[in-house]
């Protein structure tokens, strides 16, 4: 059986070869490992403990039991509370929260006559399933005071937030955003260092005058460009077909996008001083993309994830630029409000700088 | 050493985990010359030039090169130090003109003083008219003046050379010593690591490397002045039964065949080697006579008998 001996000949080949190159290797048990814990848990469509802030305007025995009763659905977890709508306007638009009720001075009575709702939800309504959470809600059946009633009108009058069409369109964009700046910027800094590695070039480089700074900076500047151009292109196709608004300043936006940008650039330096070859390049970049996509917020609603799954997110680039993007783009928002992903992003670009060029500098030996 | 020495290392290794790449390394290399580092494949060449330009950090040992103490001071002399890589490392994606323009740029010439000297050095090289040709079209002889004239480009005062002719013609190659003569005479000091005798045998000085040890140095002249072996050459009908015949000879060093010759080396102790081996040969026919070493005994002698004849 020659036939067998060669194909047999060839997979054992494959196999050790397989065994050695550990990227793949790791591969091969992380990714599907990886995709089963995230969609397992992630990927939760019974979204829980929403950050809410209740404005009781009423303070009265019925008003407080309303809160209860909202509280006791674990649909919302009221972190904050506050004296006027305009409070939960603020909130909602600095990302602080995603939900606000807003329970009004006659509250007693409208829930004695019942011919009008209740109280209010105010929705950040960007996200469709936010929205869905909040009409869950609404349906929420009135026993307050151990009354049981039929209503002719709904408990909550929901009002949704900068999305009042509630168009997937409008929160999926500035979220595609982050999903193509991450994939292009790391991906094309890792493979654009390991090229001048796998090549040779490096090793003329090296000896040449250039210090690694200067040599990083002169490959990743053409990529910030790059992905200027991408921003602009994106939310410029995605206003003229999808009406996808920029509520918010412009130059926000570019600030925003050059910090994420820049982070992204420098994270991909790290990656290509880990790998050796142009192929073990792409493949980390995926490693990082994957949870990027399903974790930051872009797939699902952050409020919605496990808590381990947000400490996850947290590390990642993306899940702060989302928060910072849709503040700007759908809610108006300055990038001044927006301090905390604004930082956080910040974290990530030192960090990856001061990985890489320790790394870095270490190639040869 | 008359000359003042430009690299002057003393005790110098590189381990790589438990494998010892290079091993108590003593070099000097005279300025204005052209020293060769001979050695098989495997020998610690590259790894000793990689350390020499600050690329690799040594285990243990010291180095001054150019005045500095390396590789503290490797960023500081890099503008006076031009490397051509046994790999060719220049983009093959790119021009020869814009890789020579970019080079100049990463040395930060000035714009006008890279024009003149960018030309000058394509002319000399005779790149003129491969200018707009992608450098990964060209031949290995023309990319290997691509890659000399990256390394000079800035008038290095230093020139490390690791193998720069593994990928070339023998034409090519004598075209390329000629120029490096022509950079030795202006004054360069060159470096350069080979496997080719005729190369060796072009230098002012050798270092001989084996197993990542320094086993011979001087001038070509001198080595084989000290060699010590005397050299039989035998002229053989059937070279193969002949060396056969003296393969377990106890005076025979080694024996190396061309064509119908043997090159028998005998050790120096041995007394009228010529008689000897006579003696020891069935075939009366083989003529046999005593002639000069050449570099190749030399290089035979200092890296596959040192074990040998020290014993």
């Amino acid at each position: 059986m020659k036939w067998a001996s060669r194909i047999g000949g060839v997979l054992a080949k494959e196999l050790k070869q397989l065994s050695r190159d550990k990227l793949t290797f790791a591969m091969i048990a992380g990714i599907p490992i990886m995709q089963l814990l995230l969609f397992g848990y992630a990927i939760n469509t019974d979204v829980r403990y929403l950050r809410a802030m209740v404005v009781d305007q009423a303070e009265s025995n019925a008003s407080r039991a309303l809160v209860q009763a909202v509280s006791e659905t674990q649909v919302v977890d009221f972190v904050a509370t506050g004296t006027s709508p305009a409070d939960i306007e603020t909130a909602l638009r600095r990302g602080d929260v995603v939900l606000g009720v807003l329970i009004p001075a006659d509250v007693d009575r409208r829930l004695a006559r019942r011919d009008r709702p209740a109280a209010q939800l105010l929705v950040d309504g960007a996200d469709p399933t936010l929205l869905g959470v909040a009409r869950q809600l609404t349906a929420m059946p009135a026993e307050l005071d151990g009354v049981a009633t039929t209503r002719p009108a709904d408990l909550f009058e929901t009002r949704a937030y900068y999305n009042p069409e509630s168009r997937s369109a409008v929160n999926i964009v500035p979220g595609l955003l982050g999903v193509i700046l991450t994939m292009t910027m790391v991906m094309f800094t890792a493979v654009s260092i390991v090229k001048e590695n796998e090549r040779g070039n490096l090793e003329f480089l090296i000896n040449t005058p250039i210090s690694n700074g200067e040599l990083m900076l002169g490959k990743i500047l053409p990529y910030v460009g790059v992905g200027l151009v991408q921003v602009t292109l994106l939310v410029a196709i995605g206003q003229a077909l999808f009406n996808v608004p920029l509520h918010g300043s412009v130059v926000d936006l570019y600030l925003a996008s050059l910090l994420f940008i820049a982070a992204n650039l420098s994270l991909g330096l790290v990656i290509s001083t880990l790998v050796s070859t142009q192929f073990q390049a792409m493949q980390g970049t995926f490693f990082f993309l994957l949870p990027s996509i399903l974790l930051s917020g872009f797939m699902f609603p952050f409020d919605g994830m496990p808590k381990v799954a947000q400490w996850i997110a947290e590390c990642l680039p993306m899940t702060h630029y989302l928060r910072l993007v849709r503040g700007i783009m759908l809610r108006d928002a300055a990038l001044t409000e927006l301090g905390q992903p604004a930082f956080a992003l910040v974290l990530c670009l030192v960090f990856g700088l001061v990985l890489a060029t320790m790394r870095f500098k270490k190639r040869l030996d | 050493m008359n000359e003042p020495a430009v690299i002057s290392a003393r005790g110098l290794s590189k381990h790589f985990g438990n494998v010892v790449a290079v091993d108590q390394l003593d070099l000097d290399v005279a300025a204005g010359k052209i020293t060769g580092f001979l050695g098989p494949n495997g020998s610690g060449k590259s790894t000793t030039i990689r350390m020499l330009c600050g690329l690799l950090t040594p285990t243990t040992g010291t180095v001054d090169m150019l005045g500095r103490t390396i590789p503290i001071d490797a960023q500081a002399i890099k503008p006076l130090i031009g490397y051509m890589t046994q790999r060719f490392s220049l983009y093959g994606d790119l021009s020869v003109i814009e890789n020579l323009n970019f080079v100049a740029r990463v040395y930060s010439l000035p714009r006008r003083e890279a024009r003149a000297r960018i030309a000058e050095i394509m002319e000399r090289y005779w790149l003129t008219e491969l200018t707009r040709q992608r450098v990964g079209t060209l031949s290995g002889g023309q990319r290997q003046r691509v890659a000399l004239a990256a390394a000079v480009l800035h008038r290095p005062q230093l020139l490390l050379l690791d193998e720069p002719t593994s990928a070339v013609d023998p034409s090519s190659r004598r075209d390329f010593w000629e120029t490096l003569f022509d950079l030795a005479a202006d004054g360069t000091t060159i470096l350069v690591s080979t496997h080719y005798m005729d190369e060796a045998e072009r230098c002012h000085r050798l270092a001989i490397l084996d197993r990542g040890r320094k086993v011979a140095d001087g001038t070509p002249a001198d080595l084989a002045a000290a060699l010590p072996c005397r050299i039989v050459e035998l002229l053989a009908p059937n070279p193969e039964l002949t060396r056969e015949s003296l393969a377990h000879q106890p005076i025979v060093a080694s024996i190396t065949q061309l064509g119908q010759r043997l090159r028998v080396l005998v050790p120096l102790d041995v007394a009228d080697p010529v008689g000897r081996i006579r003696a020891a040969l069935a075939d009366e026919t083989v003529g046999v006579s005593l002639v000069h070493p050449s570099l190749e005994d030399v290089f035979v002698a200092a890296t596959e008998l040192r074990d040998r004849l020290a014993a």
